[in-house]
């Protein structure tokens, strides 16, 4: 019951001359993909409204620090709103209160988030799987309390106007077109460091345990310290995201550190598609305007949130990108005819036990390293 | 003694009952989450919303159709129960094969529905419920509620009744050992998918359960259930889900320190829980009744 993976027992498919032949046209694709969605959103502020863009790449941010976590991780957090809500307020904290410039206060945000993902994943990583989920949350809640508690917050007023200074002292950013640059240069930043990571030796180590964590230990790796880096890494990347939001809607309050929040961002990665490169821009973006979309209609957003994750759950667990990478992979396994297939559709899959144990030790590496290679 | 310490021993006292009090719930909860968890490997986030459910159904069985606290007590388990039937065989059961993690997200996203469907309904303040044994008793050195006595009381009759069932009769017998090996015990004759499906009813029963008794103490509210979850979760943790008997001493001795923490140092009484969770995560991480695997 060591080894759980929740991407092997989705179904995903694996296939050895993939991980070994392709990775290098993989990223290159990745890469193309990627610059072609950062020009787009460079022109997007002239059709869509900027902060609502602003909003869904702080979310999409948070979701991809999330994902490095759970979809190359094998590690479902469900408290990752502690690192996002907490950044927010120190961001908003020391800008406002301390003066600091806008750059050092998110930096700040997201150097504080790292400091408790260190304590937090220290205290996580002793327990696997469920348990896992279970710590993160209460370890959550614990923050959640302490920051209706302390001072500094604001209790449920929250840090309020936080001034938006130049940045660097030279870059406005009182004009919301300018901070919509600035935040997508935060994110594009942020994406490209998750990026490197997934795909450098580390992240295929972070795979490997994913995968079978009992194998990864006999060949001699520190297991427990990969996955604290991980967790590090992603507590760090959800506290920009959240410090950057901090600065943008110029307000830290305590949505963000509540359970709520975290059970957002695994909603979030889940509909975009666990372990696949820009599932959860897609799936931030998604929820984000469905959340815009339904603002006026009360307790409904929740209903139709907990709809979707039951939908997600049960019908189409590799989430909306998974999809249509698994089916891109079918159509061209129908097309070589040659031996050996790509990837075989999913439902070929022996079944697994109970425990999804025994199909995440048959599993080889995952096709999430080169998701849109096809 | 508790003089020298500033405080009264009538406050001393009435904050272990209610930590008592607390510690029932957290007893009840962690004890149905322990059940399922142990046949099903689903750790059940619905329950805080089940327990939810049990107190609105006592309330609107008394708004509605004038039923009293008392046949409340038997109907809201049963009736909560069944709707818990219902999500297994429709909806949980279809994920025994999959990853544990999809049955969290599963029930995560039911506990969502299930709060904002009564959110949207009854709005956020909160409904009073009558206490149906007003009243009680002065004890010398602190004035006892009788329904705050009986709560205890009761809910600690609860958890001794299903632990000798577990640990003692023969559907229990059957029920451990499905835990252990199901496909052997199914192999012997016994319907296992039906008793996952029975147990499951029970476990979101007792939930439900526990949300009728709090209904005359707290107020029915939808939002109730979520925030105790994250504490049984907590408590869970703590306890380890290998022993039944672990879950109920868990439950009540955490609902004192909570108690007694609200004494002493009022600010910290929210976090403590988790704070010992962190501290048992570092010193014994399988829990204190858990056994390492």
């Amino acid at each position: 019951m060591t080894n759980r993976s929740i991407l092997a027992a989705s179904g995903r498919t694996s296939s050895g001359r993939t991980a070994s032949g392709r990775p290098a046209s993989g990223r290159n694709v990745e890469l193309i993909v990627f610059a072609v969605l950062v020009a787009g959103l460079t022109v997007a502020p002239l059709m869509v409204y900027p902060i609502l863009l602003m909003k869904v790449l702080c979310f999409a941010l948070f979701a991809c620090a999330f994902n490095l976590l759970i979809g190359y991780g094998g590690l479902l957090s469900f408290g990752h709103a502690m690192f996002f809500g907490f950044a927010a307020y120190v961001s908003g904290y020391t800008i406002k209160a301390w003066g600091f410039p806008t750059e050092l206060g998110i930096l700040a945000g997201a150097a504080v988030a790292a400091v408790l993902g260190l304590v937090a994943g220290s205290i996580a990583i002793r327990r696997q799987g469920i348990y896992f989920a279970m710590v993160t949350l209460a370890l959550a809640q614990m923050v959640f309390f302490f920051c209706l508690q302390a001072p500094f917050t604001g209790g449920e007023d929250g840090i309020q106007a936080i001034p938006r200074r130049p940045i660097f002292g030279v870059i406005d950013i009182s004009r919301d077109i300018v901070l919509f640059y600035v935040v997508l240069a935060i994110f594009a930043a942020g994406f490209l460091i998750i990026w490197r990571t997934i795909h450098s030796p580390f992240g295929q180590v972070l795979k490997a345990i994913r995968e079978n964590e009992a194998r990864a230990i006999s060949l001699g790796y520190a297991v427990d310290r990969f996955k604290l880096m991980a967790f590090v890494l992603s507590a760090t990347l959800s506290g920009l995201a959240g410090a950057t939001k901090a600065v943008v809607f110029q307000l830290a309050s305590l949505t963000d550190v509540t359970w709520q929040m975290s059970g957002e961002v695994v909603l979030m990665t889940l509909v975009g598609g666990m372990g696949t490169v820009f599932g959860p821009i897609v799936g931030a973006a998604v929820i984000v305007v469905m959340q815009n979309t339904f603002t006026g209609f009360g307790e409904w957003v929740l209903v139709a949130q907990g709809c979707i994750f039951v939908l997600t759950v049960l019908l189409f667990r590799r989430g909306i990108v998974g999809e249509i990478v698994a089916l891109a992979q079918r159509r061209r396994g129908e097309e070589d005819a040659a031996p050996p297939p790509v990837a075989e559709p999913a439902d070929k899959q022996p079944p697994s036990d109970r425990g999804g144990v025994r199909a995440s030790a048959a599993a080889g590496p995952s096709e999430a390293s080169a998701p849109v290679s096809s | 003694m508790f003089e020298l310490l500033g405080v009264p021993p009538q406050a001393l006292m009435g904050q272990l009952l209610l930590g008592l009090i607390n510690g029932a719930f957290y007893a009840l909860l962690s004890l149905g989450l322990a059940v399922i968890f142990g046949l099903m490997n689903v750790i059940n986030f619905t329950h805080g919303a089940q327990y939810m459910m049990g107190a609105f159904v006592a309330w609107m069985l008394l708004q509605y159709a004038g039923i009293p606290y008392w046949g409340a007590l038997v109907l809201a388990p049963i009736i909560v129960g069944a709707t818990g039937i219902v999500i297994e065989r429709l909806l949980i059961s279809r994920l025994y094969h999959l990853d544990h993690l999809y049955g969290l997200l599963l029930t995560f996203g039911l506990a969502l529905i299930i709060e904002g469907l009564f959110r949207q309904q009854y709005g956020s303040s909160g409904l009073p419920y009558t206490n149906p044994i007003p009243g009680g008793q002065n004890l010398g050195f602190m004035f006892l509620p009788w329904y705050r006595g009986w709560v205890v009381a009761f809910s600690l009759a609860v958890c001794l009744v299903t632990w000798f069932t577990i640990e003692r009769t023969k559907l229990g017998a059957y029920l451990r050992a499905a835990t252990e090996r199901p496909e052997l015990v199914q192999a012997f004759g016994v319907n296992v998918p039906r008793m996952i499906t029975l147990t499951y009813g029970v476990g979101v029963g007792l939930a439900a359960l526990a949300g009728v008794l709090a209904a005359p103490i707290y107020t029915v509210n939808p939002t109730m259930g979520s925030n105790l979850i994250i504490v049984v979760f907590a408590v869970v943790v703590i306890g380890g889900m290998g022993s039944i008997a672990g879950s109920i001493v868990t439950g009540f001795g955490l609902g004192v320190v909570e108690g007694l923490t609200k004494v002493f140092w009022p600010e910290a009484s929210a976090t403590v829980i988790f704070v010992i969770m962190a501290i048992v995560l570092m010193v014994r991480p399988q829990g204190l009744f858990g056994t390492p695997r």
